[in-house]
């Protein structure tokens, strides 16, 4: 069906509330996957413990590591643990989904509608995030706050802060694996390279460790990557241990994001003039 | 009874033939998922260097002891999730209910799930945690004799099943709660961090329970401690860790029966 010129730019008015509308719906979606999320949060738990465990250890034998005291330690292991979802640090369902339509060329679809390629996915990608850290986040933190004497911001300005350090954490996130998904277009299997993207976002995330603990060079380069504006930046501006302040713990999130997103850009314009979808 | 578990092995590796075949299919995305499975698994002791960049000895294990601690939990629950962990993927199939196809092949459902896409590239685990054994026994001057030797051969073995019969137990739990296939990650892999580590940093009550009510201990915590001539905690006696066969078995046991228990329960989908 031919759009005229006034329908189309109905249509462009109306395209905030489209990302809107699919965002809440994978919101929802995720909503539905109410065992898994139980399950999911339970193991978050114990493996804090274990965490807390190795750690207590550490601090005990090296104390003020990295610049963390006892009670900072303890509190990112338990913010790391309710955040590893919701940040997709190993991975989300919706990337990886973007992966495979891209393999299958159920792409084609995403392609023909009237909106843009990566808002649509960033939406999805929104609405799940948003659904694992209102339902995941703060589970383990909860709990862990019941045993160990762990700290919260005093102030707003930094709750405010760290709201916003996590949505450009999360951001980050996304932007690294729609490029992920999107190498599809060149290499047919993207499974190795998610793989790869596995190891370099645990390692240099904070996830095995905090970054503060890597010494020398390798804490200076893994402080620098944009893995580290995934999670160890939003976790320090929770703890007060951002090394040059909260001003400059956002820029550098900021300034990743939009170099990753200008990157995604990139990608998307040359991968959609790239494509041939098989007719059939 | 017997004639079923006389067939077993060879109908298992009969499964696994197929999927291997299949996996080399294309070599190259093969050697990749390799070495990417191997550097996956080789950061949890990546962690422990860098640790060690910065302290002299935890919880009274060095570094070449701690080596020795995180190569036999990978080894174990590395051979046990190249035989047994991709049976978590039976909750997938209980939803979808293409568990039926199972049901009615002419061999056991059980070796039909343990097998299910059985991935080579799953091997990488035991290498790297091979290669770090290797480091591990170079770097400890140990006095090596006849029961330890023993002791530390049988503990991978007995490790690997325990791990084994856990992957299984999460898996009988699927068919009460469908989706819950994350849980089981709590003593699988949680378990083989929580292993990594001298087990006496958790505290007593967490030797208790990983002696007593999930007998992870056994895996490969007593058994070191028995190979490096440390005292065992709780007042245990030092040979403690020769019980691990009887735990296995025990597991074993058990894994078999919650397997038979929920694959009684099992009502298809009805479509």
């Amino acid at each position: 069906m031919p759009l005229g010129p006034d329908t189309t730019s109905k249509w462009e008015r109306r395209l905030p509330c489209v990302y809107w509308a699919i965002g809440v719906r994978s919101f929802r979606r995720f909503s539905t996957y109410r065992i898994a999320t139980a399950s999911g949060a339970f193991t978050n738990t114990v493996f804090g413990f274990i965490l807390c465990g190795i750690y207590l250890t550490l601090w005990h034998e090296r104390p003020g590591l990295g610049g963390y005291d006892v009670a900072d330690a303890l509190t990112f292991v338990w913010l790391q643990q309710g955040l590893l979802m919701p940040i997709g640090i190993f991975g989300a369902t919706t990337t990886v989904e973007l992966g495979e339509r891209v393999r299958s060329g159920e792409i084609a679809v995403d392609l023909y509608r009237p909106t843009h390629l990566l808002l649509w996915w960033l939406s999805v990608d929104l609405g799940r995030a948003m659904f694992q850290l209102a339902v995941r986040g703060g589970a383990p933190l909860l709990v862990g706050s019941l045993v160990f004497d762990l700290k919260f911001p005093s102030n707003p300005i930094t709750w405010l802060a760290v709201a916003v350090g996590l949505v450009l954490g999360i951001l980050v996130s996304f932007t690294i694996r729609y490029l992920v998904a999107l190498s599809g277009f060149w290499i047919t299997d993207t499974r190795g390279m998610e793989q790869l993207a596995l190891v370099l976002s645990c390692f240099f995330s904070g996830t095995i460790l905090p970054l503060v603990v890597f010494p020398g060079w390798i804490g200076e380069f893994a402080r620098a990557t944009p893995w580290a504006a995934t999670l160890q930046v939003p976790v320090d501006i929770w703890l007060g241990r951002s090394p040059d302040g909260i001003g400059s713990a956002l820029l550098f999130q900021l300034g990743w994001l939009l170099v990753l997103l200008l990157a995604g850009q990139l990608t998307t314009s040359v991968a959609t003039r790239k494509v041939v979808i098989q007719g059939g | 009874m017997v004639e079923r578990l006389r067939r077993a092995p060879a109908q298992y590796w009969m499964l696994v033939l197929m999927w291997i075949r299949s996996s080399l299919a294309y070599p190259a995305s093969f050697v990749l998922m390799l070495a990417s499975s191997m550097l996956i698994t080789v950061m949890d002791f990546v962690a422990i260097v860098l640790m060690f960049s910065h302290i002299e000895s935890f919880g009274g294990f060095t570094l070449g002891e701690m080596a020795l601690l995180y190569a036999t939990a990978s080894m174990t629950l590395g051979v046990a999730d190249l035989f047994t962990g991709a049976i978590e993927r039976v909750g997938e199939r209980i939803r979808t209910g293409t568990l039926d196809v199972y049901l009615i092949r002419p061999v056991p459902t059980f070796l039909q799930t343990a097998a299910d896409g059985f991935a080579l590239r799953r091997i990488g685990r035991p290498l790297q945690a091979g290669v770090v054994l290797a480091f591990a026994l170079s770097n400890l001057q140990l006095e090596w004799t006849p029961a330890k030797v023993v002791m530390l051969v049988l503990s991978v073995i007995t490790g690997s099943i325990i791990f084994a019969a856990i992957f299984v137990l999460g898996a009988a739990f699927q068919f009460l709660a469908i989706d819950s296939a994350e849980l089981a990650n709590s003593f699988t892999y949680g378990g083989q961090t929580l292993t990594q580590y001298p087990l006496s940093v958790f505290g007593k009550e967490i030797v208790r329970a990983v002696t007593f009510v999930i007998p992870l201990a056994f895996v490969n915590y007593y058994p070191v401690l028995y190979v490096l001539g440390k005292p065992a905690p709780l007042g245990l006696p030092s040979w403690i860790g020769l019980l691990s066969p009887l735990v296995a078995g025990a597991m074993v046991a058990l894994a078999s029966l919650a397997w038979r228990g929920g694959l009684r329960r099992y009502r298809s989908t009805g479509s």
